[in-house]
């Protein structure tokens, strides 16, 4: 293990945080306060946890409609993040994106984004940025298998790399794309195959394992970082949930959640590492579960009771200036 | 100082005036440059009608060809935008925005209001419109009301090699996104420009040419068709008051309105197709807003509801011309009620 025990710690705070968070949307969602689509991450957070452990604050990332775990992981405010899925004035982009749409850009976080295949191109730009600039940031798209067949994705892995830019490209190929399964939409075996096409590097490793993932993830933001150019990363993953709430999931195996949450849990494998290896006592991770169980809960509660944007709020923020 | 300069040599001035000003600003589209990775000379076409020649010698890695890539290449821009740059990207043509335009409507435009007001996107995404270079359909439209449509973008078209210029560097000091559409038939003329540098501000009309009789609000290459039809017009007695309002979002309604006020009469000429462009949008606004100024109805002089043809017997005859500007200004002159 080449991370500080404090550094495992964060990690485990992120996964069990987004774990928390994503379980208790999915509560709260059926009980109809919560307005909209919400697409919820649980079972994919070795993933975020791993590559974001390899960012630093002014790193960039782009996100996908399934966003939350990625917020999350790039240091978003939890409170605000649950204020804005519930459409509140104090919500992280005023009640004005809600989930598909969370942000924050001093924190690094480019956005969800409604449209599959969105971020690359943005990510490409701030790589530019990051270059043009000389001040070594790095940044990384996050894109899922059905993503991954978007024309912006295929253009934005050229164009990182004819422009050598410090991009990492992350796919969470969760094996679905909404209800379509990957064996059928994505042509290649892996999509990481396609990185060849594209003269980087391209590995596919296991997302529910988080020492995989960062592992990986060490090696693509190392290079980026000193210029060596931009990494496509793909992570074999499952969610634990629809393509949004409210997804019946007819279209899956029997059991195959079940079978999954019971043998590959990303949560209970690092547990498994890092409590064997001595690295970690188990009460050390109790504390957190306990933190964590606090903070979500006070999230949600402070985010029922907060106000919803005035209607003055209707016709602002659409410009600078006009 | 002003000195006569064409409109396509005002543009690249504000290009490279910008460019020396402020670090941040960097150029990147199809061939801005032209010549990477190849055996000739470097700077080979500076844009494909060499808008930007010159420049990469100035600025070096700041002005960037990229592959054709618009989704990539306007998202990259618009990512770099968020991440402290002040690019400008070329779409060469406002007809390739079908290979783009996620990226601009969905993406640049709804930052600030989804991110609750957080995000600043200073892009300006410069590309060409227009009829008249036999480039047929899909190389020729008027897509600019597609973009004024939408909430968060700005709209500029000038008209001039001055306004070419202000409009320029207001759109590339603009904290917004900002669509900048050069009318292709307007390279060529030529106008007085000064030397230094200067801004224009959005949502400005400029009476083009004063006058009591009827208002005519035209845009781009429009501009200058109602200024051949007026000098015609006035041969009989006719005053037209020309307005060419910029800028489309922000859209200048008081200069307009206060003119129609004055004359009672609108005609309004756009090259954009008919349905949902510029022109109902003026004439919807006037009919709303200044009805009773009205002394006859409001006639639109647009090119008809077809692509753009190829033929020059046939183009010519799908752009509007002064003809059809001078018979439309008789039409509402002569309405008798």
């Amino acid at each position: 293990m080449e991370l500080s025990k404090d550094e495992l710690l964060k990690a485990y705070w992120i996964m069990k945080a987004i774990r928390e968070f994503e379980e208790r949307v999915h509560v709260e969602f059926a009980t109809g306060d919560i307005p909209g689509f919400v697409h919820l991450y649980a079972g994919e957070e070795a993933i975020a946890a791993g590559v974001c452990t390899h960012l630093r604050g002014k790193d960039k990332i782009a996100s996908t409609h399934r966003g939350h775990g990625h917020c999350i992981a790039k240091g978003c405010d939890i409170e605000g993040m649950m204020a804005e899925i519930y459409g509140k004035k104090n919500g992280l982009c005023a009640g004005k994106g809600g989930s598909m749409h969370i942000a924050d850009l001093e924190k690094g976080m480019m956005g969800a984004n409604g449209i599959v295949g969105g971020g690359p191109p943005l990510i490409c730009g701030a790589g530019l940025a990051a270059k043009q600039l000389k001040n070594g940031g790095v940044a990384v798209a996050f894109v899922g298998d059905g993503g991954s067949n978007q024309g912006t994705t295929f253009e934005s892995l050229n164009l990182a790399s004819v422009w050598n830019l410090p991009c990492v490209f992350v796919v969470e190929n969760n094996g679905y794309a909404e209800a379509t399964a990957s064996k059928y939409s994505v042509a290649c075996d892996d999509v990481s195959d396609r990185a060849s096409g594209f003269n980087m590097p391209g590995v596919t490793i296991d997302g529910h394992d988080f020492f995989a993932v960062e592992e990986a993830a060490r090696e693509a933001v190392r290079r980026a970082r000193e210029g060596g150019g931009p990494t496509l990363i793909e992570c074999k993953v499952n969610r634990y949930y629809g393509h949004f709430e409210g997804d019946a999931q007819t279209y899956r195996g029997p059991n195959e959640v079940e079978k999954i949450r019971e043998s590959r849990d990303c949560i209970d494998n690092f547990v498994k590492r890092v409590t064997a290896a001595g690295v970690i006592e188990p009460a050390e991770l109790e504390k957190t579960d306990r933190e964590v169980a606090a903070l979500i809960d006070r999230s949600v509660e402070k985010a029922k009771e907060a106000s919803k944007p005035d209607a003055a709020d209707l016709l602002t923020d659409v410009y600078v200036s006009y | 100082m002003a000195r006569k300069i064409t409109y396509q040599q005002a543009i690249g001035e504000a290009l490279d005036q910008e460019m020396a000003r402020d670090e941040t600003v960097v150029l990147m589209g199809e061939d801005v440059v032209g010549g990477h990775g190849a055996d000739g000379e470097m700077d080979a076409w500076g844009g494909v009608l060499g808008i930007s020649k010159g420049l990469y010698g100035k600025y070096g890695d700041r002005i960037m060809d990229t592959p054709i890539s618009e989704s990539a290449f306007i998202g990259a821009a618009i990512g770099a935008a968020t991440a402290g740059l002040r690019p400008v990207a070329e779409l060469m043509f406002i007809d390739f925005m079908g290979v783009c335009f996620d990226q601009i409507f969905n993406q640049a435009a709804k930052f600030r209001y989804m991110f609750g007001g957080r995000a600043v996107t200073p892009v300006t995404i410069r590309t060409m419109i227009g009829a008249g270079f036999r480039a047929a359909a899909q190389h020729s439209q008027c897509l600019y009301p597609v973009f004024t449509h939408i909430p968060g973008l700005k709209c500029a078209i000038p008209s001039t090699p001055y306004d070419a210029k202000g409009l320029l560097i207001q759109a590339i000091r603009d904290n917004d996104p900002v669509i900048f559409c050069e009318h292709k038939l307007l390279y060529t003329l030529e106008g007085e420009v000064p030397e230094e540098s200067y801004t224009l501000p959005f949502g400005e009309a400029e009476i083009v040419r004063e006058g009591d009789d009827i208002t005519v609000v035209a845009l781009g290459r429009m501009v200058h068709m109602a200024v051949e039809a007026a000098e015609t017009l006035a041969k009989d007695g006719c005053n037209c008051e020309i307005i060419d309002p910029r800028t489309t979002s922000p859209l200048d309604e008081e200069t307009i309105l206060e003119s129609v006020e004055n004359t009672g009469r609108l005609v309004v000429v756009d090259e954009a197709s008919p349905r949902c462009n510029m022109a109902t949008d003026i004439s919807a606004l006037v009919a709303q807003k200044a009805f009773n100024s009205l002394k006859a109805p409001i006639e639109m002089v647009t090119p008809p509801h077809t692509p753009v043809p190829f033929s020059d017997g046939l183009e010519d005859m799908y752009i509007p011309g002064p003809a059809g500007i001078a018979t439309a200004v008789r039409k509402v002159l002569d309405y008798k009620g």
